[in-house]
């Protein structure tokens, strides 16, 4: 599949901004979120612009951006409507903590309906994220997506990246702090989190390739033209001499040796990079504001990298007529 | 759920035409469906006799030929050097001044000067007439480079033709076999036939080195070696024979195969039919004597040898048929080795075709009279037919290839019953037809006769005392006697190098000259510009006749921009090529639906301008006013060829209640409005087959202007007319040719077809070049006004060079390399692809796809040119050199039909290590 | 809307035979034509002259080649070619070349439509044609994706999704003579390769060709459920008859009669 930057950063940056939202509605429903304003504010502001510029990004996909609205109708059978209605609808509980903790005496526990928004803002951002990823593993179409690794790893990556900048804004915000944990910006358990989440994403990434690589093929140039019964069926001529839309949005093809180096630049700068700058500022708190930028720095670039694989390695059974004989 | 847009009842458009597509030389009936005055849609005509409504694609496509970017819009002057495309835009009074300035010159001088010669043309019996009119022998249009040795073989056979001029009879054949044909003219009545024959489960047998569109379909493939059908057919002829598969009654009933035949070696009369005393020619049968061939109810033999009452031996035609099919030349085993095909699939071939055309035999209940007065209850069919067309044409050797293949019908009694091949009205004209080439000038100026015909004997040539050629480009001459359509293909090289003469003019009509068109493409747009040594082009003026800015426009003097179909009067006439299937005959016109939105005439139109500026006779009234002031339109109705005779035979007479002849009917071309376009009329039941000997049909094709009288077409298994010329060479008679044609000549006027290698195979070192290079035409492209077609050059705008995997692999080859193909000639850089379906040992490509840089209007980087390639460059328009250095046309010796399919190349893979290779032309420099 | 309806009162599709399609492309560029000025026009083509020109069709001409099984790989030819022309090459059966055009399937459970966010794309429960509303649609090319047969083409000019209509502006025209009220790539159709019809009705002329012609569905196992059908090329055959095969067997022996004495006295009639 032709990987279109427009989806990409639709994806990666809305993933990172639904990722913070997750995290951060979490923390507030379980009432372990910091209740100064401002760790409320600058993380929620921050994830809903991600998330922002990320659907932004996806309208530049779109044909007819001006109709974008139309999108939000078919809900009951479209992943893309779902994703939509989804990501809008996040905002209100978004919204709804942030105004809460604009409120919020800070020596106050977070009150019950703070904490049922940020339960609804966990839930909606997970879903999201959850139909970005149908939006792909829902097309039969497609092998590489559409299989169950798929949604697992988009959810992962988005809190994993939302992590990422969680913790660049933290480290920022206490950069002066003395606190050691402060100083490293994340108290413990999310930056616990991030870590799992680094380790899962690579487990189920790794999952992932060893399925695209060994799985049996959906279908063949036999089925495909119904001709197999007489031989083997191979393209002759193909209709046009020159592209069509149809070669160049469906026939893109990485190369093997390409997508391994690809493969193993996505798993060292997007997680084993982040994780090491964790190690890191764990010795040295001092650097932390360092190590989150870089941490974030490398993750996003791993994470576009593995986005841009997750399109540019998919093969459409379209090409099955296009001189593929499996796919 | 709605749609609140969808309207499901719009109509197409405000208005609809009838009108005759132009997109290629079939000629289909079209509806034009207009919007707001612009071409909305177009769509076939079902009532249409020719394509019932079906279009191909480039028809469909025919909108954007019409709003084309690459059509010209104005009359073009040369300014800079020739070839350079250097123009200035003038007005059509000062084109039509400057052209009928230079042409009344050599009019007045010598109107051989001018050379007229027209492509792709449509209105032959126009631009016929028109040279006729202005005295030059020199005219011809597409049919030399094209196929004549299909049309010349049939005439000279049968007085019919493969081409377009016959058909398999699609209702009833179970067993077609197709040798070498990819689209051919009569493109979408074959496939409607082929359709029909599918859904009747008959037998469809493809004859051809590549396997696509029609082979693709065929029920078998055969993939011959190109060049090698007269083994393949000669061989089935023996396989025949050896069985007695032969329907003699047939033969002995419409073929001259009982004919004696004298056989007096070394004397002027060896080899020529036994006539009696009034010329009528002789069989001996079975009463022992000597008796009328023609003569009916009598039981002639075909083989023995007799003595004639003055006492010559003579043996029936048939026996020498046999005794030459019967030898070892012709045995499977041997044309195996050679055709690559095996000799039990050749046997078999052989046992099939003999089972169906006498196993299966058909009989309709039509009852019917021949031309000797007797009634037959129905008609007997042989329900295998062929077809054939370029793949056997355009090579050395294909005129007795073709005229094997007709000997081949003959055998299996196969020619016009049911089942079988048919002639189309008004074929068959006599064998050949009657009218011969005009060779001299009468007072008035003009040519005693069209300058194309048949020529009947040595006396009908065009040659000089001294048997040298008169014509540029060589036809009719000794050379190439029967090449009855010209040969287009020689004219500019023979104008260069002034052999046999200089002209002062070359007029020429929608043929793309300058690329396509031309064998040694790189070679002739050299010669196009080459200048004497006082600096004056050897071709001193081109005027140059093409609606759009084709490679040939930038050799041109004078520029004459045409307009497009569907601006344009035209005629479709009986009098030129016909549109005629075998159940009818038809005719069609053209008539302007859209107005021109630019500075272009119509050329017809132009043509007869100019005549009446040249003041030709047939362009003005006997007062001398302008004849046709109303241009082409006029012409079509009031022109008349004989009394009565005109170039539309519909609604014919004063009143239009006449056919085929009759006085001009002023309302004639309203008619024809109201009639979809097109006239048709049905051949009479009892007259849809044995037309040659059918006197239900020949009276009826006599009424309509067709034949002079209703007697029996003789199909000729013996020509002795190849033998008269034969005997020329040998000496005998009052026009011989010269000393050094000689052994030609008496080569390949044999009486009796046979297999010969191409002449170029002969002459190369076919170790150095073992592989045959051919090109097929794309169903959805005309040659090369496809490319400009925004549509058509989405389906194709780069072509291949195909190959054969085994062969691909052996020379290490894979697909999208880049390869050298080589001729003697020169070579070009070219992409190849691998292709099952292609002889191991041939490669093909797509004809026409290359362009030349920058023209059609295409981008300077258009694929058309950074890929696509011409295998033209590699192909000679000479032969290598005789002993005394002499080279003729590459062409066959009888026709003078280019020999595009002869050529052999290597093929070496180009070894640069560059990505993107563009497309290179290296030819040698004579 | 862009639930399927659950079921459609016909199944209008089109039944394409490859044993009589020769891959002229007329279908493909009537199609062209028709759709350019009609309502779901125009096609834009881009770059219509230049070095990559690209446009909009609902209706391509692909062409296969089948190579027969039995053949191993190891017998394909080696050695110079010179010694390969001469000796020949490995026996094998000769490839088949088909010719394959490929529009919407107007599929019984596609989604293409379900993935459709706007509504734009959807199926008609009246006849199963599955058309794009190019007024709603927004040119997500989602549904380009979710089609497996390639036969939705996004126009970068027009910014949406269009699509094989099964012409359903000439079907039930009502201002076209009746025998107008066909697809125009099925009237194009110089071989007769194409046929329209109901695909529901098992009495349909469209249903018994496919009944008769062992029609088959592309890419079954996708489960897109496509209404339009293929009929294979009937097999390719070699001989014609078993008479004829024994009448290449039994051979006079022109050894002990040859044919120009057995002609001798052949009785013939004029
Ligand atoms: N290698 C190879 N070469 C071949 C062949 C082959 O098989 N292989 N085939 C040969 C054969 S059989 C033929 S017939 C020739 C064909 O060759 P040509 O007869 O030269 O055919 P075109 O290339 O179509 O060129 C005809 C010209 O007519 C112009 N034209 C189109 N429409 C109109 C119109 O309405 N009015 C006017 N005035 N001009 C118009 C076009 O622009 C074009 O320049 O090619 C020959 N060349
Ligand atoms: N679409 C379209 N239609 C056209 C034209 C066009 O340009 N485009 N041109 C028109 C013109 S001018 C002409 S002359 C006709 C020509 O129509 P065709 O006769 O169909 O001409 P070609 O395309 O040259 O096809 C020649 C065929 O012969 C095969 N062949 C080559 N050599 C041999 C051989 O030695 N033996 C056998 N058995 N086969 C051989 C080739 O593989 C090819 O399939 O088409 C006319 N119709
Ligand atoms: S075959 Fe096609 S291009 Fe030729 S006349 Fe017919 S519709 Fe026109
Ligand atoms: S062929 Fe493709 S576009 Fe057509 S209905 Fe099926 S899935 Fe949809
Ligand atoms: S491109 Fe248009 S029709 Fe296709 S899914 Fe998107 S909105 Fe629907
Ligand atoms: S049915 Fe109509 S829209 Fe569909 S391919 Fe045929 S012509 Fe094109
Ligand atoms: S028009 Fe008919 S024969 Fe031609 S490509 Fe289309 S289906 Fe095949
Ligand atoms: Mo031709």
């Amino acid at each position: 599949m032709h990987p279109a930057l427009s989806v990409i950063f639709f994806t990666t940056l809305s993933g990172a901004g639904y990722g913070l939202l997750a995290l951060l509605g979490a923390g507030i429903a379980l009432g372990w979120w910091p209740k100064t304003f401002a760790s409320v504010a600058a993380p929620a502001l921050l994830g809903m612009s991600l998330a922002g510029i990320g659907l932004l990004a996806s309208m530049a996909h779109l044909g007819q951006p001006r109709r974008a609205w139309r999108a939000f109708s078919q809900w009951r059978s479209s992943w893309l409507s779902r994703e939509g209605v989804c990501a809008v609808l996040s905002y209100l509980p978004a919204l709804t903590v942030l105004y809460c903790s604009w409120r919020l005496d800070p020596k106050d526990d977070w009150p019950l309906a703070a904490r049922i928004a940020a339960a609804l803002l966990l839930l909606a951002a997970i879903a999201t994220v959850y139909c970005t990823a149908r939006i792909y593993s829902s097309l039969r179409t497609i092998p590489a997506w559409n299989n169950a690794w798929v949604a697992p790893v988009y959810l992962v990556l988005a809190g994993f990246s939302g992590g990422l900048w969680l913790w660049l804004l933290a480290s920022w915000q206490h950069r002066h702090d003395a606190l050691y944990w402060n100083l490293i910006g994340l108290p413990p358990w999310l930056l616990m989190g991030v870590v799992l989440s680094a380790m899962l994403a690579a487990a189920l990434k790794l999952m992932y390739w060893r399925r695209l690589d060994q799985a049996a093929p959906l279908a063949t140039s036999a089925s495909a033209t119904g001709l197999g019964r007489f031989g083997s069926v191979s393209s002759f001529e193909k209709p046009h001499t020159e592209q069509n839309y149809i070669n160049r949005e469906m026939g893109f093809v990485v190369a093997r040796k390409h997508a391994q180096k690809l493969r193993a630049v996505a798993m060292l700068a997007g997680l084993a990079l982040p994780l090491a700058a964790i190690g890191a500022s764990v010795l040295w708190t001092g650097l932390s504001l360092t190590f989150a930028l870089l941490a974030l720095l490398g993750g996003s670039a791993g994470i576009f990298v593995e986005r841009w694989l997750f399109f540019a390695e998919a093969r459409h059974v379209v090409n099955l007529y296009y001189g593929s004989t499996q796919v | 759920m709605t749609h609140a847009s969808l309207k499901l009842h719009e109509p197409v458009g405000d208005d609809v035409k009838t009108t005759t597509c132009y997109m290629c030389a079939c000629r289909c009936g079209i509806k034009v469906h207009l919007k707001d005055g612009k071409v909305r849609y177009i769509q076939g005509n079902p009532e249409h006799p020719v394509n019932r409504g079906v279009i191909c694609a480039k028809g469909s496509a025919g909108i954007m030929q019409h709003y084309s970017p690459a059509r010209l819009s104005k009359p073009l002057l040369r300014v800079g050097e020739r070839g350079k495309g250097e123009f200035r835009e003038i007005e059509w009074d000062e084109a039509l001044a400057l052209a009928a300035q230079w042409l009344g010159d050599i009019r007045r001088r010598n109107p051989d000067e001018l050379a007229f010669f027209t492509g792709r043309d449509q209105s032959q019996a126009l631009t016929g007439w028109w040279a006729q009119q202005f005295g030059t022998i020199n005219y011809a249009a597409h049919g030399g480079f094209c196929s004549v040795n299909m049309a010349a073989a049939g005439m000279y056979t049968l007085g019919g033709s493969f081409w377009e001029f016959g058909e398999p009879d699609w209702e009833h054949t179970r067993y077609l076999m197709m040798f070498g044909v990819a689209e051919d003219h009569d493109s979408n009545p074959i496939k409607l036939g082929l359709g029909k024959l599918k859904q009747r489960g008959a037998k469809l047998l493809a004859i051809n080195p590549v396997r696509t569109g029609y082979a693709a379909i065929a029920d078998e493939w055969l993939g011959i070696r190109p060049g090698t059908d007269g083994l393949f057919v000669g061989a089935l002829i023996q396989q025949l024979l050896l069985h007695d598969w032969v329907d003699f009654d047939y033969l002995v009933r419409y073929t001259n195969a009982h004919y004696l035949v004298v056989r007096n070696p070394g004397q002027a009369d060896d080899g020529l039919i036994a006539r009696d005393g009034e010329q009528h020619p002789l069989c001996w049968t079975r009463a022992g004597k000597a008796e009328r061939a023609d003569a009916v109810d009598i039981a002639p033999l075909v083989v023995g040898e007799y003595t004639l009452a003055d006492g010559r031996k003579a043996v029936p035609a048939f026996q020498l048929f046999a005794e030459r099919f019967l030898a070892a030349d012709y045995a499977a085993d041997t044309a195996a080795s050679q055709c690559g095909i095996d000799a039990a699939t050749i046997r078999r071939i052989a046992a099939e075709i003999a089972d169906v055309a006498f196993k299966q035999e058909i009989r309709l209940p039509i009852a019917w009279t021949d031309v000797w007065g007797r009634q037959h209850a129905e008609m007997i069919g042989r329900p295998i037919s062929l077809h054939a067309m370029r793949g056997i044409s355009a090579h050395s050797n294909g005129f007795h290839t073709c005229r094997m293949l007709h000997t081949l019908q003959m055998l299996l009694g196969a020619i016009d019953t049911p089942g079988s091949f048919r002639y189309q009205p008004p074929y068959p004209k006599g064998v050949p037809p009657a009218n011969r080439p005009g060779k001299s000038r009468k007072a008035d100026g003009t040519l005693d006769a069209g300058p194309l015909g048949y020529v009947h004997s040595p006396e009908d040539l065009l040659v000089d005392a001294q048997g040298n050629p008169r014509r540029i480009d060589k036809a009719f001459s000794w050379q190439h006697p029967l090449a009855v359509h010209g040969m287009l293909q020689s004219v500019i090289a023979n104008a260069v190098a002034g052999d046999p003469m200089r002209i002062d003019t070359l007029f020429l009509f929608m043929a793309n000259m300058g690329w396509n068109s031309a064998m040694n493409t790189t070679g002739t747009r050299r010669m196009l510009v080459e200048k004497d040594a006082d600096g004056e082009y050897k071709i001193p003026r081109i005027i140059y006749v093409d609606a759009y800015a084709s490679e040939t426009v930038e050799f041109a003097d004078l520029v004459l921009p045409d307009t497009t179909y569907l601006e344009r009067y035209d005629c479709i006439s009986l009098l030129d090529r016909p549109i005629s299937d075998a159940d009818s005959a038809s005719d069609a016109i053209r008539h302007p639906i859209a107005a021109p939105d630019r500075d272009v005439r119509a050329f017809q139109d132009v043509l007869l301008d100019l005549g009446t500026r040249l003041k030709l006779p047939g362009c003005l009234r006997e007062d001398g006013s302008p004849r046709y002031p109303g241009g082409f339109a006029q012409y079509m109705v009031e022109h008349e060829r004989a009394p009565g005779v005109g170039l539309l035979a519909g609604w014919r007479g004063r009143d239009g209640q006449r056919e085929g002849t009759g006085e001009p009917n002023p309302q004639q071309l309203e008619r024809y409005k109201e009639h979809g376009a097109f006239w048709h009329a049905p051949v009479p039941l009892a007259g849809r087959y044995y037309k040659m000997a059918n006197r239900d049909y020949l009276e009826w094709a006599r009424s309509l202007g067709f034949v002079g009288s209703v007697h029996a077409q003789v199909i000729e298994l013996y020509s002795e007319r190849l033998q008269r010329f034969r005997l020329a060479a040998q000496g005998h008679g009052a026009v011989q040719p010269p000393a050094q044609e000689r052994e030609r000549v008496a080569r390949y006027f044999d009486p009796l077809p046979f297999w010969y290698a191409p002449f170029e195979w002969a002459q190369i070192d076919l170790d150095r070049y073992p592989i045959a290079a051919i090109t097929q035409r794309p169903m959805f492209m005309y040659h090369a006004w496809g490319s400009q077609n925004a549509w058509l050059r989405q389906i194709t705008a780069r072509n291949f060079l195909y190959i054969h995997p085994q062969t691909a692999q052996s020379l290490q080859l894979r697909d999208d390399d880049w390869v050298w193909v080589e001729s003697p000639q020169g070579r070009i850089r070219v992409p190849v692809r691998c292709h099952n379906g292609t002889e191991p040992g041939t490669v093909w490509s797509w004809n026409a796809i290359g362009k030349k840089r920058g023209s059609w209007k295409l981008s300077a980087d258009a694929p058309e040119s950074q890929q696509g390639f011409l295998l033209n460059h590699v192909i000679s328009e000479l032969l290598p050199p005789r002993a005394d250095g002499y080279r003729y046309a590459n062409a066959d010796p009888v026709t003078g039909q280019a020999a595009w399919f002869d050529l052999r190349v290597r093929i070496e893979k180009a070894e640069d290590t560059l990505q993107f290779q563009p497309h290179r032309i290296e030819v040698a420099r004579p | 809307m862009t639930l399927l309806p659950t079921t459609t009162t016909k199944k209008l599709g089109l039944v394409i035979d490859l044993d009589t399609c020769v891959g002229c492309h007329a279908c493909a560029v009537a199609c062209k034509e028709w759709n350019e000025g009609g309502q779901f026009g125009p096609l834009p083509d881009e770059d219509a002259y230049g070095a990559e020109p690209l446009g909009v069709w609902f209706n391509r001409i692909h062409s296969f080649e089948v190579q027969p099984p039995g053949v191993p790989a190891d017998s394909r030819g080696n050695g110079p070619l010179q010694q390969l022309l001469k000796t020949g090459f490995a026996e094998q059966a000769p490839a088949m070349t088909v010719h394959f055009p490929r529009s919407c399937l107007h599929c019984e459970k596609p989604d293409c439509v379900t993935v459709c966010p706007t509504g734009a794309s959807y199926k008609r429960a009246e006849d199963g044609i599955v058309l794009v509303d190019e007024d709603k649609c927004i040119g997500c090319k989602l549904c380009s994706w979710a089609c497996p047969y390639g036969a939705r083409e996004y126009s970068e000019q027009r910014g949406v999704m269009q699509k094989c209509t099964l012409c359903v502006d000439r079907i039930y025209n009502e201002s076209f003579a009746e025998s107008d009220r066909q697809p125009a790539c099925v009237m194009a159709c110089p071989t007769r390769a194409r046929h329209f019809g109901d695909l529901g009705d098992a009495d349909s002329a469209v249903s018994r060709l496919v009944a008769e012609r062992e029609g088959y569905a592309l890419m079954p196992e996708l489960g897109y459920a496509p209404v339009n059908r293929y009929l294979p090329p009937r097999p390719r055959r070699n001989g014609c008859g078993e008479t004829a095969r024994a009448n290449s067997e039994e051979s006079l022996d022109p050894a002990q009669l040859p044919p120009l004495l057995r002609w001798m006295d052949k009785l013939l009639s004029r």
